[in-house]
C-alpha cells in the first residue's frame, strides 16, 4: 500500500493516457491529411488503424515474417486499400454532395470492417511486443517497453511529416492543393496525383498506429469505429487541419480518460472524449489551434 | 391532391390494410404480419429522418438515440412508476423534444461532416449512459417485464391487432408529414436544402426552422421507441446503439431521401431483407449492406423510388415514341 | 406495334412474378423427411457478436439430430430440428421465436443463446404457451417463475459462479476483494451477484471498476484496484478485455494479489492468447470444460466424455461449454419428445418434473419454484497450470 501511493497512481495513469493519446493523435493526423488536400472527412479511418494490426498479425504470425517487415509490409498492405478507396470510390464521387461522400466513406467502412470479420473472423489476435516481452516496474509504476514504442513510431511519424510538408516538393505541392485546389492546378501540380497520395498516406499512418498498439491492446475486427470517433475529437479539438494540434489534442484526450477512469468512473471513460468532442464542436468548431477565418475558408 | 394521385393512395392503402388478410392464407408467408410491425415501427423513425434529410438537408446519425430515449422513458414510467402506457408516450416525446432542442440548437449550426460527427458523438453519449445508469436503465442486462399496451381494457396481444396500431400511427405521421411539406414551412426547408444562404438572405428563419424538423423526427423516432417497448416488453441498450442509426440513414437513401415514399419502401424493404431475405447471408450481411448502401449512393443517388419513377417514365416515353 | 408494347408489359409483369416468387422461395422452408417427423425449434446467434456462442450450438444441435435419426428417431418418428439464427439481434431474435411458433408450429424451442435475446422472448412463449429452453445465464430468464410458467434454462446461474468463487476465498481467508466487471449485459450481470452475495461470505468490495467491451487499456482500473488495499481480484468479461485483464494484472506485477475470471474466461482460446501470463489464474468452471480431469466415477464423466469424442471427430474442433448447454437442452426437448410426444403443455409438465437429469453442465432438478435446476456445485474451482486447467484445491 504504501509503495504505491498517490504519485504512483498519478504517473500510472498518465503512462496509460499518453500511450492511447498517441494512437488517437495519429488517427487525427489521418483524417487531417486527406481532409487538407480533399476536405473530406473520411469516416473509415478507423478501419485503417484495425487493418493495420490484423495485417501484421498476418504477415508476422501466419507468413512468418519477422517483425520490421511484417510493420512495413502491413503498412503497404493497407495503403494500397487507401489507394482502392480513392481510385474506385472517391474518385468515382467526385461531384456527390457532402451528404453522399459522408455516406460513402461510411459504407466503405462497413466494407472493410465485414471484410476483414470474414477474414480473420471475430477472434481478438495478438502480436508479441516489438523488444522484450513483460514490463518494467519502476517507483511502482509499470511501464511495458512496448508504449515506449508506441510513443517513438507516433513521435517519428510526427518528425517525417514535418519534413515532409516543409522540405519536400511533394509535401508543399499538397499544402498547396489544401489551400487552393483551382490554383494549384493551375500552377501545375498534379491534384489528381496529390489526393491520391493523401489517402495513401493517410491510410499508411492508420496501420502503422494499428501495428504499434496490437502488442498492448490485441486487435479485432470491430475495434475501427470507436478509434475512429475519439480520433476525430483529437483532430477537431487540435482544429482541422493542424497536425501539430492534433498531436496535443490527441495526448489531451488520451489523458483526460484515463485520469477519468481512474478518479472518476471508468463507465463514462468513453464519454469523455465525446462530450470534449461535443463541447468543442458547440462553442469552438476551429479547435484549439485552428484559426477561425481558415475554418470560415472551408466548404463545410 | 389531385385526385389522379389519390388512386395509387387508395390502392395503396387497401393493400396495406387488407395485408394480414392476404398473406395469413399462406403458411410460408403467414408471419410477414410480424415482420410488418416492426418495419411499421422503424417507417415512424425514417419519415422524420427524411424530412431532415431529404428535405431539410441535414444528417443525422442519433435517431437510434432518440429511439431509445423515447423507449427508456415509456419503459421506466410504466415500469417503475406504474404510468399508463398511453400517458407515458406523450411524456417520452416531451422529453425527447427537450433533448433534441438542447442539442440541435447548437448541433444545426454546424455543417455537413461536423454536424454528422456531432450527432454520431451524441448517439454514442446516449448509448453509454443508457448502459452505466443500471438503477434507471437495468444497464447492459436490459430491463424485463414492460406492461404491453391495452386499447379501452382490452390487451393488444395477436399481431394483427399491432399491425393496425403501428400502420395507424406511420399513417397519421405520414398524413402530418405532408401537410408540413406542403406548408410554408416545407417549401422553406426546400430553399435551405437548394441554398442556404440565398433562403436566409429572402428572409427565411433558416436555424429556426432546421431545429424544428430535427425537432420533429426526434419525437417520431420517440413515438416508435415506446411503440417498440410496448410490443417487445424487454429493451437492451444495444437495439439503441451506432450500428441503429447507420441502419435508419441506410434505409432512408436506399427508398430515396426527396421522398416520403422512399423512405417508406426503402425501411420496408430493408427489414425484410435484414429478417427474411438476407438469412442466407448470415455473416456476409454486413457486407451486403454495406455493398448496398455504397451501390446505391454511387449509381441510384437519388434512391429506388426516384429511380423507377424515372424508368417508368422513360419506358413509357420510348414506348410511346416507337408506337407512334 | 401495339401487340409489342403488350408483350412487352406481359412480359415485365412475368418477370415481377418472378421475382416474388423468387423472394418467397428463399425464406427457408422446412424439409420434409419420411414419417411423422418431431420438430424442435431453435434459434441460436449463429453469427453476430455472440456467434462464439450460437456457432458451437448450432453445431451440437445438429450432431444430436444426426445421431437420433441415425438410430431411428424417436418412438419410430425422425426427428427435425428447424433452426434460425437471431444474428444477436433482439429484434430478430423475436421474428425467429414468433415464426417457429406460427409458422412451423414447433412443440418446444431450445435457445436463444444470449441472455438478451432470451428475455426479448420470455413474453412470447408465454403468450403462445411454448416451452423455451434457453442456453443463456441470466437467472432473470426463469424468475419470477410465477410469470415464467413456459420458460426454462440449462446454463447456471451467476450467483452459482459467484458462490462457488466466494466459497473458495473463504477457505482462503480472502476477505477484501475488487471487482473490475465490463459493462454489457454478461459482466453486469456478474457485478450485480457479486455484489449482492458479497455480505453473505463476508467478503468486502473495496474496488468496484466498469469498463467497455472496446477498451484497449485496464491498466488505470487495475492501478486502482491494487491502490484499495484488495486481496483478491475478481475480473468479469468475455473477448479481449479478459485477456487485456490478466495482462495488466501480470504487468502491474500484482501476482500477490489473486485473479479471478467468471466463467466467461472458460476457453483454451483465452489460454493461448495470454501465454505465460495466465498461469496461476483462478476460475469457476462447469464440469464439461473439464471432462478428462474429473474421476472415473464421476456421475457426468461418461455424458461429458461422448460427447467430446463426438464432437471432435466430426467438426475437428474442442468442444466449448456452449455447445454443453445445447447438448443439455437438446436432449431434455427430446427426453419430453419421447415421453409425452408433441404436446406444449405436456412438454412443459414433464421438464417442470424433470430430476436428475444427468447433462453436459451438471445434474438437473427441475421443479416448480426453480425452473434451472442447477447449483453451485455443479461447478469446479479451476486454476491455470502449465496452459492447461487443473482443479484447484
Amino acid at each position: 500500500m504504501d509503495s504505491i501511493g498517490f504519485g504512483a497512481a498519478w504517473l500510472q495513469y498518465a503512462l496509460g493516457g499518453i500511450t492511447v493519446g498517441a494512437i488517437y493523435a495519429l488517427v487525427a493526423i489521418g483524417y487531417n491529411i486527406i481532409y487538407n488536400v480533399t476536405e473530406i472527412i473520411n469516416f473509415a479511418q478507423g478501419e485503417f488503424v484495425m487493418l493495420g494490426g490484423l495485417f501484421a498479425v498476418f504477415f508476422h504470425e501466419t507468413c512468418g515474417f519477422p517483425m520490421l517487415p511484417a510493420f512495413l509490409a502491413a503498412v503497404a498492405a493497407v495503403a494500397l486499400t487507401g489507394l482502392i478507396l480513392e481510385r474506385y470510390v472517391i474518385r468515382k464521387a467526385r461531384h456527390a454532395t457532402v451528404l453522399s461522400m459522408i455516406i460513402i466513406t461510411i459504407a466503405f467502412s462497413i466494407l472493410l470492417k465485414g471484410g476483414a470479420m470474414l477474414v480473420w473472423g471475430r477472434d481478438p489476435y495478438r502480436l508479441p511486443a516489438f523488444s522484450g516481452s513483460g514490463s518494467i516496474l519502476w517507483n511502482g509504476v509499470a511501464i511495458q517497453p512496448q508504449a515506449l514504442w508506441v510513443l517513438a513510431v507516433s513521435g517519428t511519424i510526427v518528425a517525417c511529416l514535418t519534413i515532409f510538408f516543409q522540405r519536400s516538393v511533394y509535401g508543399k505541392a499538397m499544402l498547396a492543393c489544401a489551400d487552393n485546389p483551382a490554383a494549384a492546378r493551375l500552377v501545375g501540380i498534379p491534384v489528381r496525383t496529390m489526393i491520391f497520395l493523401s489517402f495513401m498516406l493517410s491510410a499508411a499512418i492508420g496501420a502503422a498506429a494499428g501495428v504499434a498498439i496490437t502488442p498492448i491492446t490485441l486487435m479485432e475486427y470491430d475495434r475501427g469505429a470507436l478509434l475512429g470517433l475519439k480520433g476525430f475529437g483529437a483532430a477537431v479539438l487540435g482544429g482541422l487541419g493542424q497536425f501539430f494540434g492534433a498531436l496535443v489534442a490527441g495526448l489531451l484526450l488520451g489523458l483526460a480518460e484515463s485520469f477519468c477512469a481512474g478518479y472518476v468512473s471508468s463507465g463514462y471513460k468513453d464519454a469523455v472524449a465525446l462530450v470534449l468532442l461535443l463541447l468543442a464542436l458547440f462553442f469552438k468548431p476551429e479547435g484549439l489551434f485552428g484559426s477561425k477565418e481558415a475554418a470560415g475558408l472551408k466548404r463545410f | 391532391m389531385s385526385p389522379r394521385k389519390l388512386v395509387p393512395i387508395g390502392v395503396f392503402a387497401a393493400f396495406m390494410a387488407a395485408f394480414p388478410w392476404i398473406v395469413a392464407p399462406f403458411e410460408s408467408v403467414s408471419h410477414y404480419t410480424d415482420v410488418m410491425v416492426f418495419a411499421g415501427i422503424f417507417c415512424l423513425v425514417t419519415i422524420g429522418l427524411s424530412l431532415l434529410m431529404g428535405f431539410a438537408g441535414q444528417i443525422s446519425l442519433a435517431q437510434a438515440a432518440f429511439f431509445g430515449i423515447g423507449a427508456y422513458v415509456s419503459a421506466i414510467l410504466t415500469g417503475r412508476f406504474g404510468w399508463n402506457p398511453w400517458a407515458a408516450m406523450p411524456a417520452g416525446a416531451v422529453v425527447c423534444a427537450a433533448v433534441a432542442w438542447i442539442v440541435g440548437v447548437p448541433a444545426l449550426r454546424l455543417k455537413g461532416h461536423y454536424l454528422a460527427m456531432a450527432t454520431l458523438g451524441f448517439g454514442v453519449i446516449v448509448h453509454i449512459i443508457l448502459n452505466e445508469e443500471v438503477e434507471w436503465t437495468g444497464g447492459p442486462s436490459g430491463m424485463v417485464d414492460i406492461p404491453g399496451l391495452s386499447i379501452a381494457g382490452t390487451p393488444l396481444l395477436s399481431e394483427t391487432a399491432w399491425y393496425y396500431l403501428v400502420w395507424t400511427f406511420v399513417a397519421a405521421a405520414l398524413l402530418f408529414s405532408y401537410h408540413v411539406l406542403h406548408s410554408r414551412v416545407g417549401r422553406a426547408l426546400r430553399a435551405i436544402h437548394e441554398e442556404e444562404k440565398a433562403a436566409e438572405a429572402m428572409g427565411v428563419p433558416v436555424a429556426s426552422y432546421k431545429v424544428q424538423v430535427f425537432v420533429y423526427s426526434a419525437v417520431l423516432a420517440s413515438l416508435a421507441g415506446s411503440l417498440y417497448t410496448h410490443y417487445v416488453t424487454f429493451l437492451t441498450p444495444s437495439s439503441f446503439d451506432l450500428m441503429w442509426s447507420i441502419r435508419f440513414v441506410l434505409m432512408v437513401v436506399v427508398g430515396g431521401m426527396q421522398s416520403l415514399w422512399g423512405a417508406l419502401l426503402g425501411t420496408v424493404f430493408l427489414t425484410f431483407v435484414g429478417n427474411e431475405w438476407l438469412q442466407v447471408f448470415a455473416d456476409f450481411e454486413v457486407l451486403v449492406y454495406g455493398a448496398i448502401l455504397l451501390l446505391v449512393v454511387l449509381w441510384v443517388p437519388q434512391g429506388l423510388v426516384v429511380w423507377m419513377q424515372e424508368r417508368l417514365r422513360l419506358r413509357r416515353a420510348a414506348d410511346l415514341s416507337r408506337s407512334e | 406495334m401495339v401487340g409489342r408494347g403488350r408483350n412487352r408489359c406481359v412480359g415485365r409483369a412475368s418477370r415481377v412474378l418472378l421475382w416474388v416468387c423468387a423472394l418467397v422461395l428463399l425464406t427457408p422452408v422446412g424439409v420434409l423427411a419420411g414419417g411423422k417427423p418431431y420438430k424442435i425449434g431453435a434459434v441460436f446467434s449463429v453469427t453476430g457478436g455472440a456467434s462464439f456462442l450460437g456457432e458451437p450450438e448450432k453445431k451440437t444441435a445438429e450432431m444430436i439430430v444426426e445421431q437420433v435419426n441415425a438410430r431411428g428417431g424417436i418412438n419410430g418418428h425422425p426427428v427435425q430440428l428447424v433452426l434460425y439464427d437471431d444474428e444477436t439481434d433482439a429484434t430478430k431474435c423475436n421474428l425467429a421465436v414468433k415464426k417457429l411458433i406460427k409458422r412451423d408450429k414447433v412443440p418446444v424451442i431450445i435457445g436463444p443463446s444470449t441472455s438478451g435475446n432470451s428475455l426479448a422472448v420470455v413474453s412470447v412463449a408465454e403468450a403462445y404457451k411454448v416451452p423455451l429452453i434457453s442456453c443463456a445465464a441470466s437467472y432473470k430468464i426463469v424468475e419470477p417463475v410465477a410469470s415464467r410458467h413456459w420458460v426454462f434454462k440449462v446454463a447456471g446461474s451467476d450467483k452459482h459462479v459467484v458462490g462457488k468463487m466466494y466459497d473458495y476465498m473463504q477457505a482462503k481467508g480472502i476477505t477484501k476483494i475488487g471487482i473490475m466487471t465490463v459493462s454489457t449485459g454478461f459482466g453486469a450481470s456478474g457485478r450485480e451477484e457479486l455484489l449482492r452475495l458479497a455480505k453473505d461470505y463476508g467478503i468486502t468490495i473495496v474496488a468496484d471498476e466498469r469498463y467497455g467491451p472496446k477498451d484497449t487499456d485496464l491498466t488505470a482500473q487495475l492501478t486502482k484496484i491494487r491502490q484499495s488495499g484488495a486481496q483478491a481480484v475478481v475480473n468479469w468479461s468475455v473477448g479481449p478485455t479478459a485477456v487485456l485483464a490478466v495482462k495488466g494484472w501480470r504487468d502491474l506485477k500484482m501476482e500477490g494479489i489473486a485473479l479471478f475470471q467468471s466463467h466467461g474466461f472458460g476457453s483454451k482460446k483465452y489460454l493461448e492468447l495470454c501465454g505465460d501470463a495466465a498461469e496461476g489464474v483462478l476460475l469457476p468452471l462447469a464440469r464439461v470444460n473439464v471432462g478428462p480431469l474429473l474421476p472415473e466415477d464421476h456421475p457426468q464423466k461418461k455424458v461429458i466424455m461422448e460427447y467430446i469424442r463426438a464432437y471432435e471427430a466430426k467438426y475437428q474442433e474442442p468442444i466449448s461449454s456452449f455447445g454443453g448447454h445445447a447438448w443439455d437442452s437438446m436432449h431434455l426437448a427430446l427426453a419430453a419428445l419421447q415421453a409425452v410426444g408433441p404436446d406444449r403443455a405436456k412438454i412443459r409438465d414433464f421438464l417442470e418434473n424433470t430430476r436428475n437429469f444427468v447433462g453436459q453442465h451438471g445434474i438437473f432438478n427441475f421443479s416448480p419454484q426453480d425452473h434451472n435446476g442447477l447449483s453451485k456445485d455443479d461447478l469446479e474451482m479451476v486454476v491455470v497450470k502449465n496452459g492447461d486447467w487443473a482443479l484447484a484445491e
